[in-house]
């Protein structure tokens, strides 16, 4: 073959989409967004979305060889959508929470599921601590405090809450709420857990009752997942044990707060404050909550940063090329 | 015990005035139109002086108090102190050391966290109805980098302990290297600011360290690099800080004090990469009466002849 020197060059490029390992997507994931490239460069992604099918049929047309389906974690997996997946092995998850799948139906089909593991634990943790010393010194009040030129013609702002010493009720000691405690007790914080069962190996006292480690607590902080339950699962008297000075700080799941009963404790002064990442309907929040001093919002950012992201990826993208190849899963869930 | 005459130099806390008021002859300088005012009518009675960080005792106001035997001062600077006059004059200093180290230390790890993950900007996100928009867009992750600590006192080991628990690896520049710790000692601050990611300012203002953040630190420090400060304003050169941060030359800045409290460069204002705050490092309900506790019992022991609890001079 001569002389064309385009030719070899050419040649690079003549890899046509089908030789790639076909992976389902029906929704667009931020990771894709920021690293679109590099899932290209080793997956045909079959993008449901960029179909102007409905998506049942989208799927029953293109979707029966796939094998692998990359979920973002919002669009609900459900039984009727696996039947239109009869290749399907291998559920790949951003989200650690499972609870947007069908595991049952997982569990009989054989399908596998991976999730992000433990890259961007830090992440959460760091913005629950966050959103924590925020609410308690009031450091987005005092910010838009001294934007607003207060300082230089009222002068002082008000007084806020010291953190150590204070007891912090982790609901939901996982590999989140485990991170959120290593910090917290560096700033003097006693720390106190809610969990479905006892944790072997940790000395912080075990509550099996939420209701009870909200009497015993300064701040509940939500860590666990979305499930049957603990949906609703901070509710009237969970609040109302917690107190008029109690604090909650949500980087969990907005569903697992009674929301509407929280923005009525918070107007009406019954709990002394909150710093929530996530919502019962996101992105809608509560307008209630808009001008309230003692709360602190923020757009359920917990885990996205470049580097939690990037992470994702390099999990996500090393599950499936294991996955093409044969070899075992690096985060595969186990107990479903 | 003789009744002790204290000046109070300005407002400082409700609960101070209330138990200075229950043990001592407590005058106010505030309610006088002027420091000299306030002389020609008290100064041979005032034989102690409350100050902050905003009035503390200069040279003027010692000269203008003969009988000024002890200036008890609420804070744990004491840069708005005179403390070379007070040692020619044989007067007694005390401050407030230890009982606010964990909130200025907290503060510092709060300012951080508001720079790097953008909370007030996604707080008045959210509540401006934005989010119905669109997405937030990614923020930096503060767990795993390098902090680097100028001054390595009580304050300063306070925030490298709590960096720690993020792991953070720590590097810090002091007047002298410390013993026993697995910190990174640089000899310069211009090799702290060139190695480490955020750069927290610790450190007492003395005339050694007056601007010691100046442009040179701040461009070693580069267009990534976050600028804390939760010592004294004084010890950046803030008409540098304030042209890099325009200038995109610096990454971020949290900054708890300026050099002329409470004036804060508007140019500030419109910049979302930097979280301010009006002075509030020791501002907690418990602290400040800590504070407040600590004048106290320094005054108290003075008017027993007992030794002082936390004296500097």
């Amino acid at each position: 073959m001569e002389g064309n020197p385009g030719h070899l060059h050419q040649e690079s490029h003549v890899y046509s989409s089908q030789d790639l390992p076909q992976v389902l997507v029906l929704e667009p994931p931020p990771i894709l967004k920021h690293y679109s490239g590099y899932f290209s460069d080793k997956f045909d992604l079959l993008k449901a979305w960029e179909s102007s099918l409905p998506l049942n049929q989208f799927l029953a047309t293109h979707a029966r060889s796939a094998r692998a389906l990359l979920s973002p974690g919002r669009y609900p997996l459900t039984a009727d959508i696996l039947q239109l997946l009869p290749s399907l092995k291998l559920i790949v998850t951003t989200s650690v929470g499972l609870n947007h799948i069908d595991l049952p139906e997982c569990r009989r089909r054989g399908i596998a599921i991976a999730d992000a593991g433990n890259v961007y634990n830090a992440d959460v943790a760091d913005l629950a601590v966050g959103l924590l010393i925020d609410v308690w010194r009031k450091i987005s009040g005092a910010d838009g405090y001294v934007r607003r030129g207060l300082w230089a013609t009222n002068g002082g702002f008000p007084l806020g809450s010291k953190l150590g010493g204070k007891r912090v009720g982790i609901v939901g000691l996982g590999s989140i709420g485990l991170e959120v405690a290593k910090r917290l007790e560096v700033f003097g914080c006693e720390i106190l857990y809610n969990s479905r069962k006892k944790k072997p190996f940790v000395s912080y006292p075990y509550y099996s009752n939420v209701c009870d480690l909200a009497s015993e607590a300064d701040v509940l902080i939500i860590c666990c997942g979305l499930s049957d339950q603990t949906r609703n699962m901070i509710n009237k008297p969970v609040m109302k044990a917690l107190g008029k000075k109690g604090v909650i700080v949500n980087v969990g799941r907005g569903r697992i707060i009674n929301e509407k009963e929280l923005v009525q404790f918070l107007v009406e002064g019954e709990i002394g404050g909150a710093g929530l990442d996530v919502f019962e309907n996101e992105p809608l929040v509560p307008q209630e909550l808009f001008t309230l001093q003692n709360v602190v919002l923020s757009p359920h950012m917990a885990m996205f940063t470049p580097e939690s992201l990037w992470s994702i990826c390099e999990v996500l993208v090393g599950n499936l090329e294991n996955f093409f190849s044969n070899k075992p899963l690096i985060s595969q869930v186990m107990d479903v | 015990m003789e009744n002790l005459s204290v000046l109070m130099t300005c407002p400082m806390s409700t609960y101070l005035e209330q138990e200075l008021e229950k043990r001592f002859k407590l005058f106010k300088l505030w309610h006088y139109s002027s420091t000299d005012q306030f002389a020609k009518v008290n100064a041979n009675s005032i034989r102690a002086v409350v100050g902050d960080t905003k009035i503390g005792a200069d040279a003027k106001l010692i000269d203008t108090l003969p009988k000024l035997e002890i200036v008890a001062s609420y804070s744990v600077g004491l840069d708005k102190i005179d403390l070379t006059k007070c040692e020619q004059k044989g007067i007694r200093v005390t401050n407030t050391p230890d009982v606010l180290t964990d909130d200025v230390a907290d503060i510092a790890i709060g300012l951080i966290l508001a720079v790097l993950r953008r909370l007030c900007v996604s707080d008045g996100f959210v509540r401006s109805g934005s989010w119905k928009n669109g997405d937030f867009g990614l923020t930096s992750k503060f767990s795993g980098k390098s902090v680097g600590i100028v001054g390595l006192g009580r304050i300063g080991s306070a925030i490298a302990k709590r960096a720690e628990a993020f792991g953070c690896p720590i590097s810090y520049y002091s007047r002298t290297e410390k013993p026993n710790t697995n910190y990174k000692y640089h000899s310069n601050i211009i090799d702290l600011a060139t190695t480490c990611e955020i750069l927290v300012i610790a450190c007492a203002l003395t005339v050694e360290t007056h601007r010691i953040v100046n442009g040179g630190v701040i461009d070693a420090l580069g267009p990534k690099g976050i600028l804390i400060n939760i010592g004294r304003g004084l010890l950046i050169n803030e008409t540098e800080l304030v042209a890099a941060l325009i200038e995109g030359r610096l990454g971020g800045a949290g900054l708890d004090v300026f050099e002329k409290e409470p004036v804060v460069p508007d140019e500030l204002f419109g910049l979302d990469n930097v979280v301010l705050l009006p002075h509030v490092g020791t501002d907690t309900e418990e602290t400040s009466n800590a504070m407040a506790d600590l004048v106290i019992q320094n005054l108290e022991a003075y008017s027993l002849s007992k030794p002082l609890l936390t004296p500097v001079v």
